[in-house]
Formats: C-alpha cells, sequence, structure tokens
C-alpha cells in the first residue's frame, strides 16, 4: 500500500552520511510489551481500593447556576465524596501561565457560570464507576440559560453576548492593546490598488477529535511520604505536573509523575485536566482515585482541533506572480483560552506560506464562542491555514491560467529570501518537493520549472524589508463601540509607515551548550557539511530562456469571486512562463 | 451517473519547535558498571517513537551500539525538565539535549580509557562496536565494558553526561508581527489522484505522490510510518472527520466511533513516497521532525482534486458527499476541468 525511496541526489554536498546507528531501522525496545499486551498504561495502574471519579456537566451552551442539590447523591450508596468548586484550591487558571502568555481564565470545576455544552461544575467520587454515574444523574441543578453564541463573527459583533468574563470582548487580548495578532510587510493598499487581477477565497476548517485509542485520564494514589503519585496520559509530564501544582497549591516535590506509555495523543493529552482532578480527589478521599473520559467526553468535552475561519485575498499579476496577500483569520477558541492564543502567534509567524510575496497583511483572532474550549492538534496553528493558502493557490492558477505546480515554484521562497515576519529563509525545499512529488506521478513540468532551485535565485532584491503600512485598528474594545475594521488596513484609525529595512530584533539561535564537553553540535560531528549553512549563492544563476507552456488542463474562466483588471487579450499572454521573467527580474538590480 | 477523475497539489512548510522557543528539554546519561548507557528523560514516547530515536541519537553520539544504550523516560522523580511531546519539538530539542549529555559521557569514557591505556584521549576513537583504540592502530585497544570497570572500580571517575536544549524565548512584534518563529522548517509536496461520483457526490482516493524533506531521516523506518499515518490522518480530515458536523450549530453531535467518521480499511490509498534530506544545521544530526507537518498537505491537495475532477471549490472541511452534490447542483452539473500534465 506503500512505497519509500530516498532522493539522495538531493542536497548531497550538504550531508555527510557515514552513521553507525542514524539513518537505521531498529526495533522499538518497548515492542514486545505492546505486541504482547503486557505494557501498563495509566488505566492497568489498579490500586486495591481505588475509586472512581465523575463530573456533573452543564447542558446548555451558557447558563448560571442558580442553585445545586446534592442530598439525594450523597445518601447514595457508594459515594465518597461530592466535590466541589470550592475544593480547588486554586480554582483559576490558564494553561500558558507557565510561560507567562494570557490571563487565568478556566475553573477546573465552575462556581458560577457555564459557558458551554459539558462544563464541568461538580464532581463525584464513589466505590464503583457505575455508582459515581448514578450520583451524578442524582445531583439537581437549577439552571437559568443565558443567550448564547457559536459563530465566531456574530461574536465579533457589538451586541454579542460575553462568552468568557476575563475577556469581556470575546477575543483574545494582545499585548494589552489589540484585539487580534497583526502582520504589517509593505505596502498592500498600494499592490491591491495596482493589482491586474484579485483573487478572493473564505475558507473553513471544521473541528476535529484526536481521536487517540486510549481516552484522556489519570489514576492518583497518596504515597506513605505525604507525596500523591499520579499514573497519565499526558504529553508533557512537567506541564501537567506544574499545572497541578498550581491549581491544588502543592509544592511540586509532593508529586511524583509517571507516564511515558501512551495510546496516542495527537495534541489532545497536553491540557492537563485530567491530573489535577485525580490528584485533588486522592487529596480529598486518603484513597487512590482515577478519574478517565469515556468516548463520548473525550469527543464532546475533551478539547478538539478547534474551528478555523480564513479570508484570504491576493493581488496577482498577469504572469501569476502574487504581489500581495490579505488575510483575516479567526480561530474558534470555544469558551476558554487553553491553547488557541498561542496557536494565533504561530499561524501569523507561517503567513503568508511558503512563497515570497512582497506585500503581506494580516489580522488574526482569538475569538470566543460558547462551545468546547479547543486546543492543540498535529499540525496545531497551521493545518488549517495550510488548508486556506493551498485551496488558494490553486484558485490563483486557475485564474492566471497557470499550472498549479508551476505556480507555486514561481512564487516559491528560496534561501535568502526575506520572509513576512523579517527574518531571512535559509535551508529552504519547498521547489525541490515540488518537483519530486510532480516527477513520482507523471506530472509534466516545463523545463525552466524543472530547473529552478532553492539554492539559486534568492537574496538580492528579495532580501529587501519594504516600507511598511502599519495602523492601530483593533484596540481592545472598540468592536464594543461599533469600530469594526473588515479586513486589515481598512478602518478609519490612524495610520502610519515605517522605513524600509526596519527590524527591531534579531535571529534567535539555540542556547550554546554551557560546557564545552557537551558541544555536540558542530557541523563535523553532526555530518552536516559546512556548505548547509552558507549564505545563498549570490547573484542568482544565468537568466533562463522563456519556452512557452504548452497548455493543457483548467479552463481559462476565472470563476467565483474572481474579478479581472486587464483585457481579455492579454490573458493569452499569461500562459507563457513566468518563472524565468521572475527570477531574470530579481537579477537586474 | 458519471465517475470523474480528478487530481490535485498542494504543497507546505513546517516550522519545528514551539513557536517563539522558550521550550527546553532535558537529558542525563550515565553508564552503568560494564558499560552499558542509560539515558534518562522525562519526554513522553506517544507512540511516535521518541525512545527509538534518542537512544539511536545515544548510541550514535557516544559511539556505541544501540543495543548497549536503553532509554529510561517520563517519571518526573528521575527524569530531569522536558517541555513535552508536541509542536514537533521532540526529535529536535531532546535530540539535541541527548547529543549534548552523550558528548559529555563521551568525553569522560575517552579520558578514563586513556588511562588504562596510557595514551592522550585526543588518540582515541569508538569504533561503534564497543571497543576504543588508538586511532591508526587499532590493536591498541580496550572495550568499552573493561573501560567503565576501570573508570568505575579502579580510577572513581563517573562517565556521564548532562544536556540541555533551548531555543531562548522572543516575542511577536505588536505593530508588524516582526517575530523568530523558528529555527528551522520542513517541507513538502503531494498529488492527490481520485474519483468523484456525479451521482452520489462520493470521493474515492486512488493514489498519492508525495515527497517530504525531513532535514535527516534518523529511523527510516519511523519516518515511513509517520508519513504513512499522517497522510491517512490527512484523508481522514479531508473527507470523514468533524466533532460537529453542522458547525457552527451543535447538532447531530458524534459521541462514539459509530457516529465519528473515519476510513476504513478499504479507503486507504497507495502512497508513493520519497524523502529528501537537507539537514539543518541546528538540528539534531540535520532532523527536522516529521511527524506533524505530513497531514497538512493532504486537505488542500484532495480539495483541488475534487475542483479538477467536478468543477466544485470545496472550500469548507469535511469533503462530504452532501457538500460535493451541492457544490455540483449549484454548478448544473459536473464540470471536470481537464487533466493537469
Amino acid at each position: 500500500m506503500s512505497t519509500v525511496e530516498f532522493r539522495k541526489a538531493l542536497f548531497a554536498d550538504e550531508r555527510k552520511d557515514d552513521f553507525n546507528e542514524i539513518g537505521r531501522p531498529t526495533i522499538r525496545q518497548d515492542i514486545l510489551g505492546h505486541v504482547t499486551g503486557r505494557s501498563k498504561f495509566y488505566d492497568d495502574h489498579l490500586f486495591d481500593g481505588l475509586l472512581h471519579m465523575r463530573c456533573v456537566r452543564s447542558p446548555h451552551h451558557h447558563a448560571r447556576i442558580r442553585a445545586v442539590d446534592t442530598r439525594s447523591a450523597e445518601s447514595m450508596q457508594g459515594v465518597r465524596r461530592i466535590v466541589r468548586p470550592e475544593d480547588v484550591p486554586v480554582n483559576l487558571n490558564t494553561l500558558l501561565s507557565l510561560i507567562g502568555f494570557g490571563k487565568n481564565d478556566e475553573a477546573l470545576l465552575t462556581p458560577k457560570k457555564v459557558s458551554y455544552k459539558g462544563e464541568p461544575i461538580l464532581a463525584i467520587i464513589a466505590d464503583t464507576e457505575r455508582q459515581a454515574r448514578a450520583a451524578v444523574d442524582a445531583v439537581e441543578v437549577d439552571w437559568e440559560p443565558l443567550p448564547h453564541v457559536l459563530n465566531v463573527e456574530e461574536a465579533l459583533q457589538p451586541d454579542a453576548p460575553v462568552v468568557n468574563e476575563i475577556y469581556p470582548n470575546n477575543t483574545f487580548e494582545y499585548y494589552d492593546k489589540y484585539d487580534h495578532q497583526k502582520l504589517r510587510f509593505g505596502d498592500v493598499n498600494k499592490a491591491f490598488a495596482d493589482a491586474e487581477l484579485i483573487v478572493e477565497g473564505r475558507y473553513q476548517m471544521s473541528p476535529i477529535e484526536q481521536a487517540p485509542m486510549e481516552t484522556c485520564g489519570a489514576i492518583a494514589a497518596p504515597e506513605t511520604n505525604d507525596r500523591y503519585v499520579c499514573h497519565t496520559s499526558t504529553q508533557a509530564l512537567f506541564f501537567s505536573l506544574a499545572t497541578t501544582s498550581k491549581l491544588l497549591d502543592l509544592p511540586s516535590a509532593r508529586l511524583h509523575f509517571i507516564g511515558g506509555t501512551v495510546g496516542g495523543g495527537f495534541g489532545g493529552k497536553v491540557d492537563s485536566i485530567v491530573e489535577p482532578m485525580s490528584v485533588l480527589g486522592a487529596m480529598l478521599t486518603g484513597r487512590p482515585v482515577k478519574f478517565m473520559w469515556d468516548r463520548s467526553e473525550e469527543m464532546q468535552v475533551g478539547a478538539p482541533r478547534g474551528a478555523e475561519l480564513w479570508d484570504i485575498k491576493d493581488a496577482v499579476d498577469r504572469n501569476g506572480r502574487i504581489i500581495a496577500r490579505r488575510f483575516t483569520g479567526y480561530f474558534d477558541s470555544g469558551a476558554y483560552t487553553r491553547l488557541s492564543s498561542y496557536a494565533v502567534v504561530k499561524s501569523t509567524g507561517h503567513l503568508p506560506g511558503p512563497y515570497t510575496i512582497p506585500n503581506v497583511a494580516s489580522n488574526v483572532f482569538c475569538v470566543f464562542t460558547n462551545r468546547t474550549p479547543a486546543t492543540a492538534m498535529r499540525g496545531f496553528g497551521i493545518t488549517g491555514v495550510d488548508f486556506a493558502i493551498e485551496c488558494q493557490m490553486d484558485r490563483v492558477a486557475t485564474a492566471v491560467g497557470m499550472d498549479p505546480i508551476e505556480l507555486r515554484i514561481l512564487n516559491a521562497y528560496r534561501d535568502g529570501d526575506m520572509k513576512a515576519h523579517r527574518r531571512i529563509a535559509k535551508n529552504t525545499a519547498l521547489i525541490e518537493c515540488c518537483q519530486v512529488a510532480a516527477d513520482k506521478a507523471n506530472w509534466r513540468l516545463s523545463y525552466e520549472a524543472r530547473r529552478q532551485s532553492s539554492l539559486t535565485g534568492g537574496g538580492g532584491r528579495r532580501a529587501e524589508i519594504p516600507e511598511t503600512e502599519i495602523d492601530e485598528e483593533g484596540m481592545i474594545g472598540e468592536r464594543r463601540q461599533k469600530i469594526m475594521p473588515s479586513e486589515p488596513l481598512s478602518g478609519t484609525g490612524r495610520r502610519s509607515r515605517i522605513p524600509a529595512g526596519t527590524v527591531n530584533g534579531e535571529e534567535v539561535k539555540a542556547a550554546p551548550a554551557q560546557h564545552p564537553e557537551m558541544e555536540g553540535l558542530r557541523s563535523d560531528s553532526l555530518r552536516i557539511s559546512e556548505k548547509a549553512n552558507l549564505p545563498p549563492a549570490s547573484p542568482p544563476a544565468p537568466p533562463p530562456q522563456i519556452p512557452p507552456y504548452s497548455k493543457t488542463g483548467p479552463s481559462q474562466r476565472p470563476e467565483g469571486k474572481t474579478s479581472e483588471r486587464n483585457s481579455p487579450a492579454t490573458r493569452s499572454r499569461r500562459r507563457r512562463s513566468n518563472i524565468s521573467r521572475f527570477i531574470s527580474g530579481t537579477r537586474r538590480r | 451517473m458519471t465517475i470523474h477523475k480528478g487530481r490535485g497539489f498542494a504543497c507546505i512548510n513546517y516550522p519545528i519547535g514551539m513557536n517563539l522557543g522558550g521550550d527546553p528539554s532535558q537529558a542525563l546519561v550515565h553508564a552503568t558498571p560494564d558499560g552499558k548507557f542509560m539515558v534518562t528523560l522525562s519526554s513522553i514516547d506517544l507512540g511516535q517513537g521518541m525512545k527509538s530515536v534518542t537512544r539511536q541519537i545515544a548510541a550514535e553520539a557516544l559511539g556505541v551500539p544501540v543495543s548497549d544504550v536503553y532509554v529510561d523516560t517520563a517519571d518526573s522523580d528521575t527524569g530531569p525538565h522536558c517541555m513535552g511531546s508536541f509542536a514537533s519539538r521532540g526529535t529536535h530539542r531532546v535530540g539535541n539535549a541527548v547529543i549534548r549529555a552523550a558528548t559529555e559521557a563521551r568525553s569522560q569514557l575517552l579520558e578514563a580509557a586513556a588511562e588504562e591505556l596510557e595514551v592522550d584521549a585526543g588518540d582515541l576513537q569508538l569504533d561503534g562496536r564497543g571497543n576504543i583504540h588508538v586511532k591508526g592502530a587499532p590493536h591498541k585497544s580496550i572495550s568499552v565494558a573493561d573501560t567503565s570497570i576501570a573508570a568505575q572500580f579502579r580510577q572513581g571517575r563517573t562517565l556521564a553526561g548532562r544536556g540541555i536544549f533551548l531555543v531562548p524565548p522572543s516575542n511577536a512584534d505588536s505593530e508588524t508581527g516582526e517575530m523568530s518563529p523558528v529555527t528551522c522548517f520542513a517541507h513538502a509536496a503531494l498529488v492527490v489522484d481520485l474519483e468523484v461520483d456525479d451521482e452520489t457526490g462520493e470521493v474515492t482516493v486512488l493514489e498519492i505522490n508525495s515527497a517530504y524533506e525531513v532535514g535527516r531521516a534518523l529511523n527510516p523506518k519511523l519516518v515511513e510510518q509517520q508519513l504513512v499515518g499522517g497522510a491517512w490522518m490527512g484523508l481522514s480530515h479531508a473527507l470523514y472527520e468533524t466533532t460537529e458536523p453542522r458547525y457552527p450549530e451543535r447538532e447531530h453531535l458524534p459521541i462514539d466511533f459509530n457516529s465519528y467518521v473515519m476510513p476504513g480499511p478499504g479507503n486507504i490509498a497507495q502512497h508513493n513516497i520519497a524523502i529528501l534530506e537537507r539537514p539543518a544545521e541546528d538540528a539534531p544530526y540535520g532532523g527536522k521532525g516529521p511527524g506533524e507537518m505530513c497531514a497538512n498537505p493532504v486537505l488542500p491537495a484532495v480539495a483541488n482534486a475534487v475542483f479538477n475532477a467536478v468543477g466544485v471549490r470545496c472550500d469548507t472541511l469535511p469533503i462530504t458527499p452532501e457538500r460535493v452534490l451541492r457544490g455540483i447542483r449549484k454548478n448544473g452539473g459536473a464540470r471536470p476541468q481537464g487533466r493537469p500534465r
């Protein structure tokens, strides 16, 4: 069903391949236990006297808790303890407080108002899971349902219900200043004014479950030395330990976390909820306690990969060169922050995709809605925007009548190019991947496209940072006052320009080894040739000739929201190869 | 009813490690009395092969066979700090920490051997099979096992190392978004061939041809399983999966694998993979970590192939038969775009 080959000839002069152990398959050291079913996962640590913990959860998207009656639950067989919000020593947290990012905005057990269906307000610990489930069902809650908002664009309206009181404008707040993260590079408005062609798209990434075979959970037990041991499914042992220590106000030295044999994670086992819950249970009962999501909780209460909505607008010249790209992105964070605020910044650093585009602007929002909080999943912050960018590239190719792969090669970033986040690209390999994938699929590329390289043609004028138009639109709270720019640099806020070449920070490199004996990162010991670290070849390779595209494939008719500014007569000229023109254009400097 | 063939393309790059840094990992390495090595971590093996790849990296940096190395991980009492297994940081951050720890242990190993052989440590090398000998004089040698015994019981030396790897934290600029997101990027490009049934809207993926640039395939079998599994996940994201099928309305929510749809064994497409290696200067032996990025290009490539087959732009995921059919109907019928070259 699959074949694998190595293309060792590519970048061969940047590698040495003389290893003893690297580059070989090995047998996993724990494979015998796995294939014989004897490896111990967290759920295999079934202590004597193990108790089971289950949560009472909100049936509403948004509701105030008027009263909770646990009398009948308390008297049920096997019930050991009702765990209430006031039992959580520090009942407000945000995950990234560990790296000092964001405000505490989420309780472990929510005391007054729930903001999503499934939000936990109470936990019950009983001798068996069945008893715990029965007692959960017996708790009576007097709910006062509130208006809710589920759509990210509606959540940004001035009169939208407040999802999360810590962020009353329904957006995460960046730098105590803006309701979104900005990216500004070049003069986007001018580029759009001059554009021959504008291509627009709107892309919706769906919420997705990480779907590990083993659901999230933990078993905690008191130890004789005044400590708690916790067997956990976490993806991040010290992340979960530190979060538990904070919520339960326990010195970290009293926590002993054990994990590392995990039935799949894919990003869904970072949120560190099951660990503080089970340790809290062990603290309150003095007994081992298991807190584990069942499959329905894993799917609907456990945080999914969040939905993302992306608007992209491109200004394109008739040769297929994208001269400006504008984004507005909305990450649906659900009711609380978890990690979406971070994904917004990560996605911003990824824009405009692996292409060298001289003018780029984006506004990306982390929006609160009345749904299950979103969290990390494989490709976090990137998968959704890659879907948007690559569908958009296809639209551009259709609009200009170019081969979709050749359009990518034409616009691809190369060694030495300036990226929109104001750092130089290096170690790039997009063009080679395009060429090899096309080759494997028998997708014929022109000679011109096949002879392009990530190593040449970059730098020079492409390394320059342009004069950039900036603005102060989208200040925190302005939306509530009905000041809402529809896209970057479109509002009435104060504008200014920063000069070409402006860089405030510098390239960040890894901290050096603290002792020379540890220094293993020299190029000889890593088998990386010095060539890999050389600046890009400059000036670029000799100017290629311009062969005509032998046009087949998609019709020339622009689709959907594409608008054309040039006459139909010019359209046929687009069919020619533009890669060489672009490259030689940079060479003229 | 007509079956339309379509072919779509997408290419991507992917940042390795936590955005804006600030995510350290540590490793400890020590020799057992008879010259085997224990690597102690707190990193998590999610099944992706964290233990295998750190074991190989330690063996390579120490200069001993992989069978002489064992990785002990994920116990907070013994393992030094690691930020966690996410953000494509495992191989890059932990791998580098292991190289540093193993390099320090190796240098102590060579010093102990030098004392036994009465030569200069700088003249010694490991043969990767458990022996240390004088460069150019293979007969003048001592085994790693004998060196370890001598170090511990005669010389009173530890053969141990510690390593940490950190890309220091930085900030993004509030006005321009200027930042140093990560220090290296992996790359991928991929062609999807599929069929669309214009009566049912059903999409059948026939074949994937791909190229993945991973810096260095530290363990080719682990890379292969990541790329094969990741492409499967990409297809699943593109065509089937969502926790909220009526998003943004919260209705018809799946709660188990009967209602949460994923492709089964019969839906797995032929996948032909080419691996490219352009090593990154600060990555362990150049390796970038292929795990996360490999699903990403599949989603747009499928959407683009559906457009190529029937002329419907599926801009909302997943690309369900309903969405395809509605698109065909809106266009007044399937509009095949013609096969790209």
